[in-house]
């Protein structure tokens, strides 16, 4: 009898899914679903707030004031992506402080992508160009999500995220039109990270066993390697206008598929990146339990407060 | 870690004036000052919004999901409540 009951809500369920009808917070959903929405929202939200301490390591040392107020904009901005998405984390029932301390204790995953360090700052322009730009290739997809509070929080990043590969670029622009020097910075910045931020699509297909299902719960709409593909595609002719050389021998076009072929990706670096052996993991980690740590007497001092407050009322 | 989470706000925006109050979210803030602050810096950094409302989630009463059929089934058959519904004879303009 409950088993039934069961299978009547999932088949229900899937049935709205196919008919494109949003999942909203209280609606009945498999409890698969909203795990497997809590861990892949989390590790989003972590991955914006990590995602900040690379570029904030390079505010103070930006070349010029303009350079410095698009920075600044720039990672205010990911720290506001990573608020929307702990806010639409805790419309699914999961507690947000639990999901941080999920992330400092090596339990919840964040893109691999910002254990690699900004060394130049070449790399800011770099990270802007190719790594929000990733990002917005997945993002955009999920605008579509059959999650409603997550669609719409990728709607509201997506909008944002425009200026942030723009900036990039630009300033790409800027140096590869400048002295051999800078030229030179861009190019070495382009061969750190162009496959890193081919791996932040994650593992192939035939890898990635629960793609299947997210697929059919539309919370993916394309898979990894069909993004991974666009993003090349995309990307290969604006580093062709920027006169940089994309680190791969096998980089070429085919008339056939109509997409670029490219090498295979080393997924061995990407695995060791993961699991917590990548340049920066260490470091990263520490920092955000620091923040949390040192800044505890803060959200305990503004606590007491208000409820010293909200008692002087009521008297 | 800290024994007390900050509660829970609602956020709704006037995006101009003569419109509505629109939600656009929700954060964590340790009063209703605060939580005005923290949605101008989360969720009006680009002119979203002339006008904010805060309400602590706690405050917000839902109907229930599972309740929809029968909250707003009866008034899908209710056609006569649409203009549309009623047929005027041709000569009749502005009606
Ligand atoms: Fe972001
Ligand atoms: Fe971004």
């Amino acid at each position: 009898m409950k088993t039934m009951d069961l299978q009547e809500l999932e088949k229900r369920f899937q049935e709205k899914i196919d008919k494109e009808i949003k999942i909203e917070p209280n609606d009945w959903m498999p409890d698969e679903y909203r795990k497997t929405l809590i861990r892949q929202i989390s590790q989003h939200a972590h991955s914006e707030i990590v995602g900040m301490l690379p570029e904030g390591n390079w505010i103070t040392r930006a070349p010029n004031l303009r350079r410095k107020a698009v920075l600044l904009a720039k990672v205010q901005d990911e720290a506001g992506h990573g608020l929307y998405l702990y806010s639409s984390v805790e419309t699914l029932g999961a507690d947000r402080e639990a999901t941080i301390d999920d992330l400092h204790s090596g339990k919840a995953k964040y893109s691999s992508i910002f254990n690699y360090p900004a060394v130049t700052w070449a790399d800011i322009g770099t990270i802007g160009w190719l790594v929000d730009g990733a990002a917005i290739m997945n993002q955009v997809a999920l605008c579509r999500c059959s999650y409603g509070p997550y669609a719409r929080g990728m709607v509201k990043i997506c909008k944002e995220e425009s200026f942030h590969q723009r900036q990039g670029f630009e300033s790409l622009v800027t140096l590869c039109n400048g002295t051999p020097t800078q030229k030179a910075m861009a190019q070495d910045a382009m061969n750190r990270f162009w496959w890193p931020a081919l791996m932040m699509f994650g593992p192939s297909d035939d890898e990635s066993p629960n793609s299947a299902q997210s697929m059919k719960w539309k919370i993916k709409r394309f898979s990894n390697d069909e993004l991974r593909q666009s993003f090349v595609d995309a990307t290969v002719p604006q580093a062709e206008i920027l006169g940089l050389t994309i680190p791969d021998p096998n980089l070429k076009w085919n008339e056939e598929t109509g997409h670029y072929d490219f090498s295979p990706i080393n997924w061995d670096e990407f695995w060791q990146v993961v699991n917590g052996n990548g340049p920066c993991n260490k470091e990263r980690i520490e920092a955000r339990t620091k923040a949390k740590e040192e800044g505890m007497w803060v959200r305990e001092a503004a606590m007491a407060y208000a409820e010293k407050r909200a008692l002087k009322k009521t008297a | 870690m800290s024994n007390r989470e900050w509660p829970l706000w609602e956020v709704f925006i006037r995006s101009k004036q003569g419109l509505n109050h629109k939600h656009v979210g929700s954060l964590r803030a340790p009063d209703a000052t605060l939580a005005l602050e923290n949605a101008r810096d989360v969720y009006t950094r680009r002119s979203e919004g002339i006008s904010i409302w805060v309400v602590e989630s706690n405050y917000v009463h839902a109907s229930d999901p599972s309740d929809a059929d029968s909250l707003f089934e009866p008034s899908d058959t209710k056609v006569y409540r649409h203009p549309t519904f009623y047929e005027v004879p041709d000569g009749i303009k502005h009606m």
